[in-house]
């Protein structure tokens, strides 16, 4: 077996590290599949797929609580991957780790928990212009709830937020900011690192929704000093039905569970219930245990590629693919920000981005069309959707091509 | 010419495209073609929610027939709007209601059946139908 960090470095776009992507290897609508949505999902590599697969054959049995052996080595793998991922994170203690079934699961659990805690009538909360709607929803549903006030840092046209704006919000009142690390639909890099600065100034604890961030670059949650870090496998290489909480210590603590249920619970009577410890507190019920294990598999392989040549590729990716695009008429990128990751949303003049994706789908192109759950950021430039273009650091420089080429041929046909 | 013959018209004419960007191309000329809706109909109360595309429907009974007219956003799904309305318009409701549509599958355009796909495909079968329905209840 070779070494893939190696593999890696030497021949970037090889066709090794894309048979380690079985799916890759398909054909769609009598086409070779370019997988361009992976914003939305990424592929999952053999490991990851292997892992499932070993752990139903060879290793099932419910965890926390089996005296059995089979149990305690189902647990011991479970918590394996909660260890590779306080590495993976830089986290001071592994039960800052939450297993949750997603993102929107992780935002959901503190929005409620921290409100039912922290949030009071007339307090603000802060989220930001570039939000998902699980960014958005559970706070508006927790405001509404408490009688808080949600209020929004705007962006600009390139899809940048504007930090002064920001500084003018902040006050006693507000009592958590929470923000996206990186724009699902636009691929804007927010300034996270000043926000969280800002924020500390008046004690104030940010939130960051991750889910586009973690798998592009190395995040050190000790180093962010962010209090929330939120994020899902399936966009990570990992399998679906899996997130993260990372939340500090001294907030999971302080805040009440999000559901009630087995193995959160310390002892048990008609009156009264004492709740476990960390994690468990916030681990309620049989968690998906064999999708966790399979996790840890893929933070292993994202560790093996290493940050450095996912950045290199990707980056290489998005500039080339920038340039391609922007030669073709009447193509307008929307979200230019000066720091973006390898994500290319698009219009064409005339054209609706539903049209296009079908087009492109014809050609074996998966891209996403839509306003990608960010509503509000399709309502600032006036439009029903984009196309959205995600890459990976699997993407290759002919898949760009064949994009390219794609999009002008649904030109054609579509304006003809 | 009854639903039924309608559709094998139309799964006839798109016999004639061997690859599938000849079948597209007919769909958007079809969709180019369909006849525009009254604009007091291109509102929020004749939309069909769709996910991506924006859909209008209107549908009136006139001496006994449903007439239906129709608009979208998207070129594509407005070239299955106007199939959907050649099979549907100017049919009597009870024709309408109790219709098995089979083309869409015969043309290989099934793809766009599936509930998860956003243009609504299903929705607009639906909802002509239920104009149907309403007219039949109507005249009852």
């Amino acid at each position: 077996m070779y070494n893939l960090k190696d593999l890696a470095n030497t021949v970037l776009s090889s066709a090794e590290i894309r048979e380690q992507f079985p799916v890759l290897g398909i054909s769609v609508n009598g086409r070779p599949l370019v997988y361009l949505d992976n914003g939305a999902t990424s592929q999952k590599p053999k490991c990851v797929i292997d892992s499932l697969a070993k752990y139903y054959n060879e290793q099932n049995a419910n965890i926390h609580r089996g005296v059995h052996t089979l149990s305690q080595e189902a647990t011991s793998l479970f918590e394996s991957t909660r260890s590779s991922l306080k590495r993976f994170l830089n986290a001071e203690h592994e039960h800052e780790i939450i297993f949750t079934s997603g993102t929107t699961q992780g935002i959901n659990l503190v929005a409620h928990s921290f409100g039912k805690a922290f949030i009071n009538k007339g307090d603000e909360v802060i989220i930001s212009a570039l939000e998902h709607h699980s960014n958005i929803v559970p706070w508006q549903m927790m405001c509404e709830d408490k009688g808080a006030v949600l209020r929004v840092i705007p962006m600009n046209n390139a899809g940048e937020l504007d930090l002064s704006v920001l500084a003018s919000m902040l006050s006693n009142k507000t009592k958590i900011i929470a923000i996206t690390h990186v724009s699902n639909a636009l691929g804007t890099i927010n300034p996270v690192e000043e926000i969280i600065a800002l924020a500390k100034q008046y004690k104030i604890p940010v939130l960051i929704d991750g889910a586009q961030a973690v798998q592009h670059q190395q995040v050190d949650v000790r180093k962010l000093d962010c209090d929330f870090y939120v994020f899902s496998a399936h966009k990570m290489f990992g399998p679906t039905g899996v997130g993260v909480l990372y939340g500090k210590e001294k907030w999971l603590n302080a805040m009440p569970p999000y559901m009630g249920g087995g193995d959160m619970i310390k002892t048990v009577t008609f009156e009264k219930t004492e709740y476990n410890e960390l994690p468990h507190k916030f681990e309620a019920g049989t968690p998906n245990i064999a999708d966790v294990i399979a996790f840890g598999e893929s933070i292993r392989f994202m560790e093996e590629i290493g940050f450095d040549t996912i950045r290199i590729r990707e980056e290489e990716l998005l500039q080339y693919a920038t340039q391609k695009l922007s030669e073709i008429d009447g193509l307008r990128i929307f979200g230019t920000a000066a720091k973006k990751t390898g994500v290319i949303s698009f219009n064409i003049e005339g054209l609706h981005p539903y049209d296009v994706g079908t087009i492109l789908d014809q050609l074996g192109i998966a891209v996403r069309t839509g306003h990608h759950c960010t509503q509000p950021i399709m309502d600032y430039y006036r439009i029903p959707g984009t196309v959205r273009a995600s890459f990976a650091f699997y993407n290759t420089m002919e898949e760009v091509d064949v994009l390219s080429a794609g999009i002008k041929k649904a030109i054609k046909m579509l304006k003809r | 010419m009854s639903i039924k013959d309608k559709e094998s018209e139309i799964v006839e004419e798109f016999a004639m495209f061997e690859d599938w960007d000849g079948k597209y191309e007919y769909l958007i000329d079809l969709g180019k073609d369909l006849p525009a809706i009254s604009a007091e109909y291109k509102t929020d109360d004749y939309k069909i929610k769709g996910c991506q595309s924006q859909v209008w429907l209107h549908a009136e009974l006139i001496g006994g027939r449903v007439r239906f007219t129709a608009d979208s956003d998207a070129i594509i799904t407005k070239g299955i709007i106007a199939l959907l309305v050649r099979v549907f318009d100017d049919e009597t409701p009870d024709a309408i209601a109790e219709a098995d549509l089979q083309f869409i599958n015969e043309i290989g355009l099934a793809q766009h059946l599936s509930p998860t796909r956003s243009n609504g495909l299903l929705s607009m079968i639906k909802q002509m139908k239920m104009y149907a329905i309403a007219f039949k209840v109507q005249n009852t």
